[in-house]
């Protein structure tokens, strides 16, 4: 049973995918999203049975099904094989469930766009890609999904590719996530080279065992972390990412927020034994969460792009899942990653239903008031506000952020004998970014939804739209019930679900850690209140002249950095290779050896007339005859070669 | 015992090359015909690798990765030729109307 269903959860979406490509220009729109809806629905469906059958099981058991090999030569083999086990199932449920949701939301979104059958042939195909990533007991295999990912990111940031800055924004994203899959591959042939298969069972037994040399094993968890900081948008790829809200903003809550970015944690808690020995590694991971956090939560707070505050916001809780990955608190990343995707997900539908219904007005300085003309997407973006602040007991978003918290307190990096790097700093540092989440995402629902009226709304909300929307507000204020602060009643279903198949990570938590994380996004709201949300507030824009206000808009001048650092000295070596001296030298031998030829020419022609004149009249008519065959058209030359082809073959082999 | 028998490789080549061949000579769409070039240049890629297979010789592959370079950059000048055209102002992927020479 589980090995049909498990290809067969990956191949519904894949075939709606072909279906709907083949298909564009044929079908209705209706139709198309029909045919996407089903393809992920019924992915869906499997995968909640899956998900049954194997929490049936026992603890530890998992599902393998190798469906070919694929290399078997001596000293490594691949296999297109796919293990679903306890932490897999939490992904394909997070994808199919959300990326369900989002694909509803996406028939009424996108329904008189012209290019709609691209835009689910790619939705669906990343659906696909998604879960081979997710699934895949094979590293290898794994990197296809990594790789399609990719390429759906792509397509769907350049959708609208007839503005130049979208396919602009587009390259960008590729180019930064290639140069992370660069490493990744680096990473994929240490451990190929040391363990001579990249099964993941095989590769982490191995390293567990101690026949990988721990030089290697830090160099390839180096490798690895920067292919998942480049593809989760972390310090130093974040550019990418903000620029990426080009795409539709189905897209953004799929793929830019939900699911794409979020497989870089994925890949490292599913290598956590690897990481566990390369302790160097996880620091680094740790110390570059808490500042991709920081800055993402500093660079938020200044943006006036509805759509690219959420986006820094993306950054900023990702960090928070590294930190916790970085910490050893697999559990509270992977409960991070499932809370995020429930509350960003309903954050950037619903603010994709509010820039429609305001004819595409994206400043949220130009928006206001708005709570009167939507009550219900205010209602729904107050809820994911909420989640995504970790406002107390009601929303997800607190449980999965104590979560990591207690994680990183509790942690601490022997990085030598002397020098070990205690959690607490990180804790501090987590804690001034659940402060920074909360201002600078409710300064974002106080200046939309409160105050005084800006641009007209017209229109309604269809209701394809309003079902997804509501659903993922249940989700985003309920979906963090399932694991409670360990001071609190003992309900811990999500480690539980997960301990199994990761370490433990739980410690005795002092009982004030839960209440000042209870209270700082709290803190944090009300200083948003004050500041923009009262009838009189005491900000209504920041004042933009000054000069860090317009670093930090720029995501702290790191595209300035890049231009400097690569496509200046780049752009240098294509002037060189242009203007190169070789070339000086040989323009000038060819023109030497013009001259000479021309001087010698002259001295010939009087010789060459006269024999010419006598050849002249034969070669005439043999010449007329051969220009037919010289018609200039490049079919009929392939042609000849072919007879002349075949009549050397008959010769050679008649004689 | 190679999983696939030689002959049926050969056999294979010979379909590839004949639909390549077929496609350079019928299709008058300048990238059809780079297509089927590709095609026919992947013919005797397989053959190739068949052989290689065949004999035991690793010499197949490596000759395999010199076509696929080969192939690539075949496609890369034809399709900045195509690139050229269009830019000299000559809107169209007919092959047959680029048989005049204009200096």
């Amino acid at each position: 049973m589980g090995e049909i269903l498990l290809p067969l959860l990956i191949l519904s979406p894949l075939a709606a995918s072909l279906v709907v490509f083949v298909s564009a220009g044929r079908l209705s729109a209706c139709a198309v999203g029909t045919l996407a809806c089903t393809g992920v629905g019924m992915s869906a469906v499997i995968s909640v049975i899956l998900s049954v059958m194997l929490l049936s099981g026992p603890a530890t058991g998992t599902l393998q099904v190798m469906l070919w090999p694929w290399i078997h030569i001596a000293g490594f083999s691949a296999d297109i094989a796919f293990m679903l086990d306890r932490i897999s199932v939490v992904m394909i449920l997070v994808v199919t469930i959300v990326g369900l949701l989002i694909h509803i939301y996406a028939v009424s979104y996108m329904h008189d766009d012209p290019g709609i059958a691209r835009f689910f042939g790619s939705m669906t195909l990343f659906i696909a890609s998604m879960l081979v990533l997710v699934l895949a007991s094979d590293l290898l295999c794994l990197f296809i999904g990594w790789e399609g990912v990719g390429l759906c990111s792509y397509l769907l940031i350049g959708f609208w590719y007839d503005t130049p800055a979208n396919t602009a924004a587009a390259r960008k994203a590729f180019y930064m996530t290639r140069m992370g899959d660069a490493a990744l591959l680096c990473g994929l042939l240490l451990l190929a080279t040391a363990a001579g298969s990249l099964h993941i069972g095989t590769v982490l037994a191995a390293v567990a065992n101690g026949q990988v040399a721990l030089s290697a094993v830090n160099m390839a968890a180096l490798f690895i972390l920067i292919g998942a900081l480049a593809k989760s948008a972390q310090i130093p790829f974040q550019t990418w990412l903000p620029d990426a809200m080009a795409g539709p903003t189905p897209t953004s809550a799929l793929i830019h927020a939900a699911t794409m970015v979020t497989a870089g944690v994925y890949l490292i808690a599913r290598l956590h034994d690897l990481f566990v020995m390369a302790v160097p590694v996880m620091a680094l991971m740790a110390v570059l969460g808490a500042l991709t956090l920081l800055m993402g939560a500093c660079t938020a707070l200044v943006q006036s792009d509805l759509k690219r505050i959420l986006a820094w916001s993306t950054i900023s809780q990702l960090g928070y899942m590294f930190l916790a990955l970085g910490c050893g608190a697999w559990q509270a990343a992977l409960f991070h990653l499932m809370t995020h995707a429930f509350f960003k997900a309903l954050l950037f539908l619903t603010a994709g239903a509010v820039i429609v219904r305001t004819h595409h007005e994206q400043d949220i300085f130009r928006l206001g008031g708005l709570r009167h003309a939507m009550p219900g997407l205010a209602a729904a973006f107050i809820t994911g506000a909420s989640a995504l602040a970790g406002v107390p007991l009601v929303t997800a978003g607190f449980y999965s952020k104590e979560m990591i918290l207690s994680g990183v307190w509790a942690a601490h990096f022997r990085l030598t004998h002397e020098w070990t790097l205690s959690g607490h700093v990180l804790w501090g540092i987590g804690l001034l970014g659940a402060f920074l989440s909360a201002l600078y995402i409710f300064r974002c629902v106080f200046i939309v939804f409160f105050g005084k009226s800006g641009t007209t709304a017209t229109g309604r909300t269809s209701r394809l739209m309003t079902i997804p929307l509501s659903c993922l507000c249940v989700l985003s204020l309920c979906g963090g019930i399932i694991e409670m602060p360990m001071t609190f009643p003992p309900l811990h279903l999500f480690s539980a679900l997960l301990d199994p198949t990761l370490p433990p990570s739980h410690a005795d938590e002092p009982g004030w850690l839960v209440l000042v994380g209870a209270i700082v996004p709290l803190a944090g709201l009300g200083v948003a209140w004050v500041l923009w949300g009262r009838p009189s507030p005491i900000m209504r824009e920041i004042p933009g002249q000054a000069a860090v206000i317009r670093f930090a808009r720029t995501g702290g001048g790191m595209d300035v950095v890049y231009d400097h650092l690569f496509v200046q000295p780049f752009r240098f070596l294509t002037w060189l290779t242009r203007h190169d001296i070789l070339d000086h030298a040989i323009t000038g031998t060819g023109r030497l050896t013009q001259a000479v030829s021309t001087s010698v020419l002259r001295s010939r022609t009087g010789f060459l007339d006269i024999l010419t004149l006598g050849g002249r009249r034969g070669i005439r008519s043999a010449d007329h005859l051969l220009g037919q065959i010289h018609n200039g058209r490049v079919r009929w030359y392939a042609a000849w070669i072919v007879g002349g082809l075949c009549a050397g073959l008959a010769m050679a082999v008649l004689a | 015992m190679p999983a696939f028998p030689f002959n049926d490789t050969v056999l294979l080549a010979t379909v590839l090359f004949s639909v390549g061949l077929t496609g350079v000579l019928v299709r008058r769409n300048m990238v059809f015909m780079l297509m089927s070039l590709d095609i026919m240049l992947n013919a005797a890629a397989l053959v190739f690798v068949g052989a290689g297979a065949r004999w035991h010789d690793a010499v197949g592959q490596v000759m395999f990765l010199l076509i696929l370079a080969l192939a690539a950059v075949e496609t890369a000048v034809g399709l900045a030729i195509i690139l050229r055209l269009h830019a000299q102002g000559r809107p169209t992927l007919d092959a047959d109307t680029g048989n005049l020479l204009q200096g």
